[in-house]
């Protein structure tokens, strides 16, 4: 059972900003249970709607309920104009387990203290691991309560009230063949998105910039998280340079003894001050590019979407001539060409709005954290100054 | 003492070059010996200090490789180097053998005097030696072809002719002094300090004329090696004043030294001793009546595990230290990228500056890196192979320990043997038995004696030996570590720089 304080939880959202400050629709997870690989998350809800049963309440939910509000979402018609937040990723230990397999194995070659302490190594990136998971899927649930047409969701309002079990509501196998398929149509998509013609001089742009983006953020993503792992791999190091240092002393009986006790200390405390940079990196960094990658592939759902309609329009003209040259069917071809023409402005409008607003929650964002990080970093290196100095001057007294 | 009076001499150089106070032995002026023809004698009007005791190097090139010849062999004699030999500073000789040669007088002087009275009369000529090995050339070509070190010294010691001068050497030389060195002071206690490692791979690519980073890492690597390794053979005091060190940082030529490859003879030679000495070891039982030395050689295994897992640790931190900075510049590249495809301006200036940022960062992990490397890896490397040269000088001591035993049984043997003698009935042969075995037993005593005195010898040389070593590892990873230390501190405040620099641009994103 991990609890979240306030405190923590202010440092935790980072990646994005603005977000639960609508007092009418308040929405958190203060607490989150890990039992093996399933993740339970208890949804807290504080509203002045009346449109919900009660003021405050809790729900607990899986993550695959997480998947299914997403996907409800993305299905609905109504919805085709607006960038649909990315669903949270699955809950992903295989890190930390890796690691503690190896730690099983390289017991026997570590002393009892290197051991204890690479297990508490292994604690802490387990619970790094799970406070980003549970982060992850509050702002999902956020950015939901905080958009003006996806707070009023029928299925998002269940999702957050309802004290069931909302397994039966989830799909059924036949139904998750059909999203298979839809996600099929989606990459055909690609093609016809890359290939209709553009009317519009900003859909042009937009359409051009993200497919770049996209594929140039994935990559930074993709390096940013190796860095991070070099990080981790020197944190992981100093463990074993200070455990090895602390028996060298152990057993010296020269004025060499004070002096590596000193050393073993000092890099115990900058293993610590390394591992921090690390999880920082990530948080700042490696976090901010993966989820706005994901953010840019909703938007390039949105712009698929638009593709879509806008050769729904240009079927239903051919249609309409075709029932001209006919002379069958006029009225219908007609409606039916209206309708398309309507939908396709309708969402148009709204994906212009939205990938505006997207931008600019994209730029206030990467400069939140990249200030923060910036920061963070001068205050590790900052801290590992005042660490060393410390050892040297011991060292040079002696 | 009569040697002081010889030192004093030394300022009048003037002088006639016999001083009637010295002992005669002492005023021989050499024979023709295997001395390099190149050398300067001493006979120069260059004031110096040049006598050192030398010790005829007839012996063929396996006897090297065993120890017997050391003790017995009369043909170890003493002998001084020419030149005027008012000028003596005697340097107690490494071998106790000069003792039954010289007569009860200085008997003393040799066997007993303490490394302190000798040590306390250089306090005048204060340790002030610098060396450096630099320069690397390749010479030749194919696989004929060596790399030539530059090897500088610098140094107020009157010991040395010159106070700033260099030679060409190659690696092989450097081997070649280190096995003279071992062949004539491991075995009498000396920790001498072991040369860096022979690698055919790395050799075999800069032959071949590989001109890429690893050939170069390469004979950097050997390069800071030798430095390293010249710097810790002179700081030994006995070994400084060895003609063969003086030789190897002075003469311009030095003569090739063939036993040193591995497939020569001596080389083949030197295996089968190695695995004989490691098949001896394991057979000799020695009663330890001092608890110093079981101590000592617990406390050195210990220190031995230790340091080779440390020198592991250090070697996976340079290893992922590598890692970090390849990752950086692969990431500043793609940020980069990021940051030209971003059509937000202010965004993708503050990218742009991110990966640059982020590059300068790369190169200060691969400097890091380095330091981590050349500073405090090597040196761990380095005391590895050092203590692997203690516990040689311990095995060393049982071995003569061995010997002085072996002395002694074939001496009871002997004894007995005598008794029996006396009840046999054939008294014609009785009287030249008797004779016969009485001069076997006479010299085997003398054997015992020398065994014991050995013993006694190497015993006291290595407390002092180990005692000194353990006051050079203290000093030395002390300061080695600061130095680390300082080049991490730097790194830290370079990262500080650097992203103070880039706070403002992220800030001026609107």
């Amino acid at each position: 059972m991990t609890s979240l304080d306030e405190a923590s939880k202010e440092k935790l959202r980072s990646v994005s900003v603005d977000l639960n400050n609508d007092a009418s629709l308040l929405i958190d997870i203060p607490d989150a249970l890990c039992e093996r690989d399933k993740v339970k998350f208890t949804v807290h809800t504080k509203t002045t709607l009346s449109s919900f049963q009660k003021p405050d309440f809790s729900v607990p939910r899986q993550h695959e309920d997480f998947i299914w509000l997403h996907d409800t979402l993305v299905e609905t018609e109504d919805y085709a104009g607006l960038i649909i937040p990315p669903a949270p990723p699955k809950p992903d230990f295989e890190s930390p387990r890796e690691k503690m397999h190896k730690l099983g194995e390289g017991e026997a070659t570590m002393t009892k203290e290197e051991y204890t302490k690479m297990k508490q190594e292994l604690e802490a990136e387990y619970l790094a691991v799970f406070k980003k998971t549970v982060q992850v899927h509050e702002v999902f649930l956020q950015r939901l309560s905080s958009h003006p047409v996806l707070s009023k969701d029928r299925n998002f309002q269940i999702f957050l009230e309802y004290d069931q079990d909302l397994s039966v509501r989830r799909k059924n196998a036949k139904e998750m063949f059909g999203g298979f398929f839809k996600n099929m149509v989606k990459s055909a998509d690609e093609v016809l998105i890359s290939g209709v013609k553009e009317v519009d001089d900003f859909f042009e742009q937009e359409k051009t910039f993200l497919l770049d983006y996209y594929s140039k953020i994935k990559d930074s993503t993709a390096k940013a998280e190796k860095m991070t792992r070099s990080h981790k791999n020197i944190a992981d190091d100093y463990i074993h340079i200070s455990a090895t240092l602390n028996s060298l002393c152990a057993e010296d009986s020269t004025p060499n003894k004070k002096n590596m006790e000193k050393l073993s200390d000092l890099f115990e405390k900058l293993r610590k001050v390394e591992g921090r940079v690390a999880s920082d990196q990530e948080l700042k960094l490696t976090e901010l590019l993966r989820y706005y990658m994901r953010d840019i592939q909703a938007a390039k759902d949105l712009l698929y979407r638009r593709a879509r309609a806008l050769a729904d329009y240009e079927n239903s003209n051919k249609a309409l001539d075709k029932a001209r040259l006919k002379s069958k069917d006029i009225p219908q071809a007609e409606e039916h060409q209206r309708q398309c023409l309507q939908k396709f402005d309708k969402l148009s409008e709204s994906a212009k709005k939205e990938l505006t607003s997207f931008k600019g929650r994209r730029v206030v964002a990467f400069r939140k954290n990249l200030i923060e990080m910036a920061e963070l970093e001068i205050k590790h290196a900052k801290n590992n100054v005042a660490l060393l100095q410390g050892c040297i001057d011991l060292l040079k007294s002696n | 003492m009569r040697w002081r009076t010889g030192r004093t001499c030394s300022r009048s150089r003037a002088r006639s070059r016999r001083s009637p106070s010295l002992p005669a032995f002492l005023l021989w002026t050499s024979a023709p010996t295997q001395t390099d023809p190149n050398r300067t004698p001493c006979s120069t009007t260059t004031p110096r200090i040049c006598s050192q005791v030398r010790l005829r190097r007839r012996l063929p090139a396996f006897k090297q490789a065993t120890e017997e010849v050391s003790l017995d062999s009369p043909e170890r004699d003493v002998l001084l180097s020419d030149g005027p030999s008012p000028a003596i500073t005697p340097i107690t000789p490494p071998t106790s053998v000069i003792t039954p040669r010289l007569g009860h007088a200085h008997d003393d002087m040799f066997t007993h005097s303490s490394f302190d009275e000798i040590e306390e009369e250089e306090g005048g000529d204060a340790f002030d030696i610098h060396i450096s090995v630099s320069d690397p050339e390749k010479v030749g070509d194919g696989m004929n072809a060596y790399m030539a070190y530059k090897v500088t010294t610098k140094t107020s010691m009157s010991l040395f002719k010159l106070k700033d001068f260099s030679v060409k050497r190659r690696f092989s030389d450097f081997l070649g002094l280190h096995s003279k060195l071992a062949s004539k002071y491991l075995h009498i206690g000396y920790i001498v300090p072991p040369a860096p490692e022979k690698s055919i791979v790395g050799m075999t690519k800069v032959k071949v004329g590989k001109e890429d980073q690893s050939s170069n890492e390469f004979v950097e690597k050997r390069r800071s090696a030798l430095e390293r390794y010249l710097m810790r053979t002179v700081k030994h005091p006995i070994l400084l004043k060895d003609p063969d060190v003086l030789q190897f940082l002075e003469s311009s030529e030095l003569p090739r030294a063939v036993n040193t490859q591995a497939l020569s003879s001596a080389g083949i030679l030197r295996m089968v001793n190695k695995a004989a000495d490691a098949v001896n070891k394991m057979t000799i039982k020695m009663n330890e009546s001092d608890a110093w030395f079981e101590e000592k050689q617990q406390h050195f295994e210990n220190l031995d595990v230790q340091l080779r897992k440390l020198h592991a640790s250090m070697e996976s931190l340079v290893c992922h230290r590598k890692e970090l900075s390849v990752n950086t510049a692969q990431f500043a590249k793609s940020a980069a990228m990021l940051g030209n495809s971003e059509d937000h301006t202010a965004l993708s200036r503050a990218l742009s500056q991110l990966a640059e940022v982020e590059e300068k960062i790369d190169q200060l992990h691969q400097d890091q890196a380095n330091a981590d490397f050349y500073l405090f890896s090597e040196l761990l490397g380095d005391y590895v192979r050092l203590i692997t040269a203690v516990k040689g000088v311990f095995d060393h001591r049982m071995k003569t320990w061995q010997k002085w035993q072996d002395s002694q049984m074939l001496l009871q043997k002997k004894r007995e043997a005598e008794a029996k003698l006396q009840f046999t009935n054939k008294p014609d042969k009785l009287q030249q038995a008797k004779d016969e075995i009485k001069e076997e037993i006479e010299e085997l005593e003398g054997k015992v004696q020398q065994g014991e005195r050995d013993f006694e010898q190497i015993s006291k040389t290595i407390r002092k030996e180990v005692s000194r070593f353990e006051k050079e590892r203290v000093k030395d990873f002390k300061t080695i570590i600061i130095k680390y230390l300082e080049s991490l501190v730097q790194t830290q405040q370079q990262l500080i720089k650097y992203w103070d620099a880039f706070l403002p641009e992220a800030k001026a994103i609107s």
